[in-house]
């Protein structure tokens, strides 16, 4: 226990100055930054929607119809009379979530999947890395839309789906981590100590492994949003009464000639989530210096 | 060299053998029958259409028959469009969807590729910058937005191109074609200077500008063949992308291609058009993953030395 105690304290303490060092490079980085604060500000938004949206979801003006941006709506307004700007922060909370709940899910298989094909080694191994290269090569995006014929448009499908697509490429980093980390000492101490697989694998092997597990994660954000936003698009994702970008940009589209700022904002608004997230991901990966972590 | 590619047609085998099954039970346990949705038929309507639909056999000899049907190239009847069989919509809608994804690809190529390399020849200046800051806008455009915004500049406010077709009016094709392959010019364009920065840092560019060869001749008879290996292993999983997106692209412009139907066919529930789509496209991108990982190997001396001796 003592000898456990101390094998932690020495970890915690290189841990600190390699993270504070990581944001240290990642301050410099301007587009990084700019990137961060956009984020931040989306998911406060995102958060506070409820009582800080201008109007109420449903609040509609039949008689004011399609209306270009003005005092009273800032962004315009759809041709039922619905602030585009109020539209937009309900759908940004839909589509930031299911990129985060998604990507959680993502995070949480392929993190456990590769840790233990790593950890195990040998033939079981050599099975779960099979399994997941012919996963790899089914063409998923057409599976997808698969999916939402077998089970219906839910959007708990759509988490789990989306999620079930992207843990791939997750296992695969884990994998490799873990594999080049069993041969260390400090995990042979680990083991001869008599320390049970899972406890070494959550306490010692997860959280060396986070820098490359972290700028995969914040890369792997912005394609599942995209994903979401191409579904609902074709009309396979987020169903009406709710919103998300991509519904949004999709009705955009349908009436862009004459109201194109139904078209642009909800448009600005996914791009610049996804210029964020990119810039963030390649950002922490220069700043934590993880290799090849983007394919 | 052989025994690389037949190694790689074995790993294809089972991954095409899962699609199929995968494929086949999920529409298989998808709640409600082909039939149910439309009017009211009599019982023995009903069971009339199942037995020629075979749906009345039990579900592994169902399976069975379907791969049997399959093995002769067979993928059965539409259920929406009677009389019709899958192959007949494919062999109308492929040819277009092909062709749209050709002109895509030679898009992404002609335009990433010359990015990727002239933004790799003075990297960290303008020339370097101004390229790379267009890719990621690439990138994180998606074609769904950039079709519209492209349809709204050029063939509304400009009216320079036509806004949906294709084949019907000269330049209908060139906005789809764009749409398409933008995303991919903007990976290619980042892969490609990648690829060459590496090989430019090489000893042997260094021996080729030492002998005082001019710069076209290095770049194009000496560095592009290694640069753009990567960016040959990328078409593999472009493809497929190429096909999701072809989904996106014919549905804004209004392309009769396959893309179209399948999202259509996925409106619809029309359960064995999807189950032949579904296998007739993983199929191909299977096989095109194959041509593409063969090929970058091909263009990798070490690999072609580690198995060409067998």
């Amino acid at each position: 226990m003592t000898t456990q105690t101390i094998n932690d304290i020495d970890q915690a303490e290189q841990g600190t100055s390699l993270w504070k060092d990581a944001w240290r490079r990642l301050r410099k980085n301007h587009l990084a930054v700019f990137g961060l604060i956009l984020l931040v500000l989306f998911i406060v938004i995102a958060l506070l929607t409820p009582w800080i949206a201008p109007y109420s979801y449903q609040a509609q003006d039949l008689e004011l119809g399609a209306s270009p941006p003005s005092a009273a709506h800032w962004l315009g307004t759809d041709i039922f009379g619905r602030d585009l700007l109020t539209q937009i922060m309900y759908g940004g909370r839909i589509s930031l979530a299911v990129g985060f709940v998604a990507t959680a899910v993502a995070l949480l298989i392929g993190v456990t999947w590769g840790a233990i094909a790593g950890y195990v080694g040998g033939r079981a191994d050599a099975v779960m890395m099979r399994l997941v290269d012919i996963l790899y090569a089914l063409p998923f995006m057409i599976f997808i839309v698969l999916l939402t014929v077998v089970f219906g448009r839910n959007m708990l499908l759509l988490f789990l789906a989306i999620g079930a697509v992207e843990w791939l490429t997750m296992a695969r980093i884990m994998r490799g981590q873990v594999q080049s980390l069993r041969q260390q000492e400090f995990v042979e101490a680990a083991i001869s100590l008599g320390l049970s697989p899972t406890t070494l694998i959550r306490r010692h092997l997860v959280p060396n492994a986070l820098g490359p597990i972290i700028v995969y994660t914040t890369l792997t954000i912005p394609n599942v949003m995209l994903l979401e936003a191409f579904l609902s698009f074709l009309g396979l994702g987020i169903q009406p009464p709710q919103t998300s970008w991509g519904l949004l940009i999709s009705y955009g589209a349908e009436s862009m000639e004459e109201f194109p700022w139904l078209l642009i904002f909800p448009g600005l608004a996914l791009t610049l989530t996804l210029f964020s997230l990119n810039f963030l991901g390649d950002g922490l990966r220069d700043a934590l210096d993880v290799r090849g972590a983007k394919d | 060299m052989w025994r690389f590619i037949s190694l790689r047609l074995l790993q294809a085998i089972p991954v095409i053998l899962v699609v199929i099954t995968v494929t086949f039970f999920l529409v298989r346990i998808a709640p409600g029958g082909p039939f149910d949705s439309e009017k009211p038929v009599t019982r023995e309507v009903k069971a009339a259409l199942e037995a020629q639909y075979k749906l009345d056999l039990p579900l592994f000899q169902q399976y069975t028959s379907y791969l049997g049907d399959l093995a002769h190239g067979n993928l059965g009847p539409s259920f929406k469009y009677p009389g019709r069989s899958v192959n007949e919509l494919i062999a109308a809608g492929f040819p277009v969807t092909a062709e749209l994804g050709l002109y895509a690809l030679l898009v992404a190529l002609c335009i990433g590729g010359l990015a990727g390399v002239i933004a790799a020849l003075k990297p960290n200046t303008a020339q370097d910058y101004i390229p790379m800051s267009l890719a990621m806008i690439g990138i994180c455009m998606p074609s769904f937005l950039l079709g519209p915004l492209l349809v709204l500049v050029f063939g509304i406010y400009l009216d320079w191109l036509p806004v949906s077709g294709w084949g019907d009016i000269p330049g209908d094709k060139i906005l789809p074609s764009i749409t398409l392959g933008a995303g991919y010019a903007a990976y290619i364009a980042r892969l490609g200077r990648a690829g060459m920065l590496e090989v430019l840092s090489q000893d042997y560019i260094r021996t080729a500008r030492a002998k005082g060869l001019p710069q076209w001749q290095v770049v194009l008879k000496h560095s592009l063949r290694g640069g753009l290996i990567p960016v040959v292993a990328f078409l593999g999983p472009a493809f497929a992308g190429l096909i999701a997106g072809s989904f996106v692209v014919e549905t804004i412009f209004q392309i009769p291609g396959l893309g179209r139907f399948y999202v259509q066919a996925a409106f619809n529930r029309d359960y064995t058009m999807i189950l032949g789509t579904t296998v007739f496209l993983s199929v191909l991108i299977v096989l095109f993953n194959l041509l593409s990982d063969v090929l970058a190997a091909w263009m990798n001396p070490r690999l072609r030395a580690q198995f060409g001796s067998h």
